[in-house]
């Protein structure tokens, strides 16, 4: 199988020149609504709810909210976003007439997706440091699992844009893929909460290894589980970043 | 020098043979035209030649290269103009030329110089803080002729290049087009404009399912298929057979196309007296390289 090559980064820079001029509309997305769903949900819901894995509720639910929004951001540009550059601006048709292959593409979109997942974790995080929610100096590994969690969900969501017909099938990924894992992986309530047969589908779901693995880093306590996620998560990278790979070079070079 | 070599090209989609065993030379400076209905296979002709779409067989070659193996080299002397727009709609219009020679390795300072240069080229200075959505069609295609400088390529490569532009603008990418081919740019161009062709191209090559029909020189196209003159009568339903019984008896080539009947090959001697009640109902005008297209390729839909 044909790899990709270094020249990936001149689509990433493409990517970044766009956003680096449009940032103001992404701020809200990834910056604002996580602050806001961290004090509705923290302190709001919060006052409700004792403690949780012998935490205040806004402790245990800050590493989760960090690790969803980095899975969204990536998800979010490498589905729609993909997808318009692809289909409606035809801007991939003009980059692989030039040195570049649609494989030095899909790398670049891949990496530039996990550069916004990378970007959000990070946002939150600092926010999160603000209000006093991180424990442990560990935290400063966040930003490097959002980035591998923004290449296993870039991965995922160029596998399924490859596929599609037209835009109108993301509202199947977002809602049946993204929303749930949102509610069912150990974001908002520990996984232990569920009946059995919820907690078994929920430790398939990608995000789950990636709010275990943030919240372990918060938290600096550690446990063997912490291995086991992160080698999910890059077999993950390796088997949906080599698949996408194939599926996208079928749909762009015909 | 043969610069682009194509042997026993085939492309088939799913239930259509759309580039059938085609072989193709073009030489390095020349202005090669190709020329065919929609449907005939330019477009997946060219969507090979510039590496962007696999031969389902054959092989092809461009400056001794095997494109299979040195696809990234070749395509960093192409220069290839699309049929639809793709700009860079994110991007104002310095800046799709300057992303756009960073995919060739340009420095920086050069991508700018360079990109200044192909805009004032185009007449396009004064757009370049634009944005994409800003242009006419008359701009952005110049604007993706320009781009396709950006590299100063061997070879450009230009689908249906005029497609759609006032005829200021025509000329404007013609006279440049020229000046490219002076240079010593290779052109190969799609086009269903045979004025187009006429003016541009030295060898043309008109493609009908997929499959090459004829090649050549569009001058010696036209007097091999049609003649030098040809007479085009108005027939009307009383007249007709008379008419088609008159040509045939003075063994004349001619095309019967319902309302209008086409005589070509006239000779010199020939008059028209005879033919038709009314003379003035007889064009006698110089054939053109549309009159070949008409004959190779029917006057009825393709598609």
């Amino acid at each position: 199988m044909r790899l990709f090559s270094w020249r990936f980064i001149r689509v990433w820079q493409r990517n970044r020149d766009v956003f680096l001029s449009l940032w103001h509309s992404e701020a809200p997305g990834f910056v604002v609504e996580p602050i806001i769903i961290l004090l509705a949900i923290g302190l709001g819901l919060g006052a409700y709810v004792g403690l949780v894995e012998g935490q205040e509720y806004i402790e245990f639910v800050a590493p989760g909210i960090i690790a969803s929004y980095a899975m969204f951001s990536a998800s979010f540009e490498c589905t729609y976003g993909t997808f318009v550059r692809m289909e409606y601006q035809r801007t991939f048709d003009a980059i692989i007439a030039t040195p570049l292959n649609v494989n030095d593409v899909i790398a670049g979109e891949i990496f530039w997706g996990a550069t916004r997942s990378l970007m959000t974790g990070t946002a939150i995080l600092v926010i999160a440091a603000v209000f006093q929610l991180v424990h442990s100096p560990w935290a400063l590994f966040i930003p490097i699992v959002s980035f591998l969690e923004g290449l296993m969900f870039a991965a995922i969501a160029i596998l399924f844009t490859s596929i599609v017909p037209s835009i109108y099938s993301f509202n199947y990924y977002i809602s049946l893929f993204i929303t749930p894992m949102f509610y069912f992986s150990g974001v908002f309530f520990p996984l232990s909460s569920f009946p059995e047969i919820v907690q078994n589908l929920s430790w398939v779901a990608p995000l789950t290894p990636v709010v275990s693995l943030t919240r372990a880093l918060i938290n600096g306590k550690f446990s063997l589980d912490v291995l086991w996620a992160l080698a999910l998560i890059i077999a993950l990278i390796a088997l949906f970043f080599s698949i996408s790979l194939v599926t996208m070079r079928r749909r762009l070079t015909v | 020098m043969v610069i682009i070599k194509a042997k026993n090209l085939t492309k088939k989609f799913k239930d259509l043979l759309a580039v059938d065993d085609v072989n193709l030379e073009v030489e390095e400076g020349e202005c090669f035209g190709l020329l065919g209905p929609n449907g005939a296979g330019k477009t997946s002709l060219i969507r090979m030649i510039t590496a962007v779409s696999p031969p389902t067989k054959g092989d092809i070659w461009v400056l001794d290269s095997d494109l299979r193996a040195h696809s990234q080299q070749v395509k960093a002397v192409l220069g290839v103009v699309p049929q639809h727009d793709n700009l860079d709609p994110d991007l104002t219009v310095l800046q799709n030329l300057v992303t756009f020679a960073r995919y060739f390795d340009i420095p920086k300072d050069e991508a700018r110089q360079r990109s200044l240069g192909v805009l004032s080229l185009f007449q396009l200075e004064d757009k370049r803080n634009s944005h994409i959505r800003e242009l006419s069609g008359g701009m952005k295609r110049r604007l993706l002729i320009a781009r396709s400088l950006i590299n100063t390529p061997k070879i450009m490569i230009l689908d249906e290049p005029t497609i759609g532009l006032d005829p200021q603008t025509k000329y404007l990418v013609w006279r440049k087009l020229t000046e490219l081919k002076s240079q010593g740019v290779t052109q190969l161009i799609c086009t269903q404009n045979m004025e187009e062709a006429t003016v541009l191209c030295d060898r043309v090559a008109i493609m009908h399912q997929g499959k090459i029909l004829s090649l050549g020189v569009p001058r010696e196209l036209i007097s091999r298929y049609v003649g030098g003159e040809v007479w085009e009568i108005e027939v009307d339903s009383d007249e007709r057979d008379r008419t088609v019984k008159e040509l045939e008896s003075r063994a004349l080539d001619f095309e019967d196309a319902g309302g209008k009947v086409y005589v070509f090959h006239v000779g010199a001697d020939e008059s028209v007296t005879g033919l038709v009640s009314f003379p003035e109902k007889v064009r006698r005008r110089s054939a053109t390289l549309e009159d070949v297209f008409f004959r190779l390729t029917g006057r009825s839909l393709a598609e």
